[in-house]
């Protein structure tokens, strides 16, 4: 069943986009206990108080989706993912701060002269 | 089809005990896992490690493998002993559901067999929700791609044409390959290791045709090309911008590209190299729009001429006292 679109359009999933709880169990199919259990450990923030009214970004969906995987693929436990997922937030800032670093250094060139 | 050496995949010999498999394929595992790995071919090395602790893990798949006899080497041209994968032939066919089948090469379903019946279970790969909370919903596997594109395409946005891979298994049985082609709309803004969702364009849902089932979602994760000029850090922006002595000790105004053009900046008198301005809100679009960053890089014309050379002399002369050095103490 070959899919001939004109131009689909996709959803960003940044701090702007956000999602109710059902929508994120539905986009990312965990449940609702898994959900309570990844916002106890610190992994989540939600908006709202009471967890009918909570409310996530788009970033906290792509966290989801990636700790699931995490858990799934490496056998990790909740705790397990949850320190995974910090290291890779720190990795990829870390990346990217390095990546601009390394383009204000500019050229090397070996000195010359008597030392 | 290639003839695969799992073996040499989770790179441990062929009386390795269950322990050393489980050991080497962990380490393997954490090490191409798409979300921990930044290796270009992560995705392709974390299947086939996984499909290698699938088979080796297995003592009745271990033993149907090491039956091939050990003369093989990976990438030989092989085929299938007769009766091999075949289902219910001798007795020898594995269930997988589709979703599993789809993430095992050609290789693995020749020998153990296609798709059986939708047995549940757990799957690994990139882009797999997995864990329905219905376990009759079938709902289609999501898919995640990366998709490159440069920063001018991050800041206009655009329409760019994806090209993706979608395993199927055909009436055989057998796991076919199929190209999808899809235009995607970049939405202006995006930034490095974001992602896109685009609801139902994943695999289509599974299970019988009376199941309705939905398909998954399709997630694009961004990566930027790296540019000539522009180094990108979320939303904002940094470029060197050098400028000559003169602007930097008098002051300037000078231009500066910037992604949306061209703009002028007005270099405060004084400067020195290295130093940073900050054009607000001239980096990629979003609200709040990112900044740019522009560091200054004093750039010395060439002394290259009597008369060029004379004008450094002046300089010199005029500023005898002048000692670029004197906080180091030379």
């Amino acid at each position: 069943m070959p899919k001939t679109i004109s131009a689909i359009e996709g959803v960003i999933l940044d701090e702007r986009t956000v999602v109710t709880v059902t929508e994120l169990t539905r986009v990312c199919g965990v449940s609702l206990e898994q959900v309570s259990s990844m916002v106890s450990e610190g992994m989540l923030h939600p908006l709202g108080g009471a967890p009918e009214h909570w409310r996530f970004t788009g970033i906290e969906v792509r966290r989801t989706r990636r700790a699931l995987r995490l858990q799934q693929d490496l056998e990790l436990n909740l705790a397990g993912a949850a320190l995974a997922l910090d290291l890779l937030d720190e990795v990829e800032q870390l990346r990217s701060r390095v990546r601009c670093l390394e383009h204000q250094l500019g050229a090397l060139s070996d000195a010359e002269g008597p030392g | 089809m290639e003839y695969k050496d799992y073996y040499k995949i989770l790179g441990v010999s062929r009386d390795a005990k269950a322990d050393q498999i489980k050991a080497a394929y962990r380490k393997l595992a954490r090490k191409y896992h798409p979300d921990v790995s930044k290796e270009p071919n992560a995705e392709e090395r974390f299947k086939e490690v996984n499909e290698a602790n699938e088979v080796l893990k297995d003592s009745e798949k271990r033993a149907q493998y090491d039956a091939l006899g050990s003369g093989w080497h990976a990438g030989d041209n092989f085929r299938p002993p007769p009766g091999a994968g075949a289902r219910g032939a001798a007795g020898r066919g594995y269930e997988f559901s589709e979703e599993e089948a789809a993430q095992f090469s050609d290789f693995f379903s020749s020998i153990f067999g296609g798709m059986g019946g939708g047995r549940g279970g757990r799957s690994s790969g990139f882009g797999n929700a997995g864990m329905n909370a219905d376990p009759f919903a079938a709902r289609g596997r999501d898919q995640t791609a990366r998709i490159r594109i440069s920063l001018e395409e991050a800041y206009q946005g655009g329409t760019r044409q994806l090209r993706l891979e979608v395993p199927e298994i055909d009436a055989q049985g057998q796991v076919k390959t199929r190209i999808r082609t899809l235009n995607v709309r970049i939405p202006a803004g995006v930034t490095e290791g974001q992602q896109i969702r685009l609801a139902g364009q994943g695999s289509a849902g599974g299970g019988s045709a009376s199941q309705s089932s939905s398909a998954g979602d399709l997630f694009l994760e961004v990566e930027l090309e790296p540019h000539a000029v522009f180094r990108s850090e979320g939303k904002d922006i940094h470029l060197k911008l050098p400028i000559a002595p003169w602007e930097a000790a008098r002051g300037a105004t000078v231009p500066v590209p910037t992604l949306g053009g061209t703009v002028s900046l007005k270099i405060p008198a004084g400067s020195q190299s290295g130093q940073r301005l900050r054009l607000k809100g001239r980096g990629l679009p979003g609200k709040p729009a990112g900044d740019a960053f522009v560091q200054l890089e004093i750039s010395n014309p060439p002394a290259d001429s009597d008369e060029a050379r004379a004008a450094f002399d002046a300089l010199a002369e005029h500023f005898k006292s002048f000692n670029p050095r004197a906080k180091l103490g030379v």
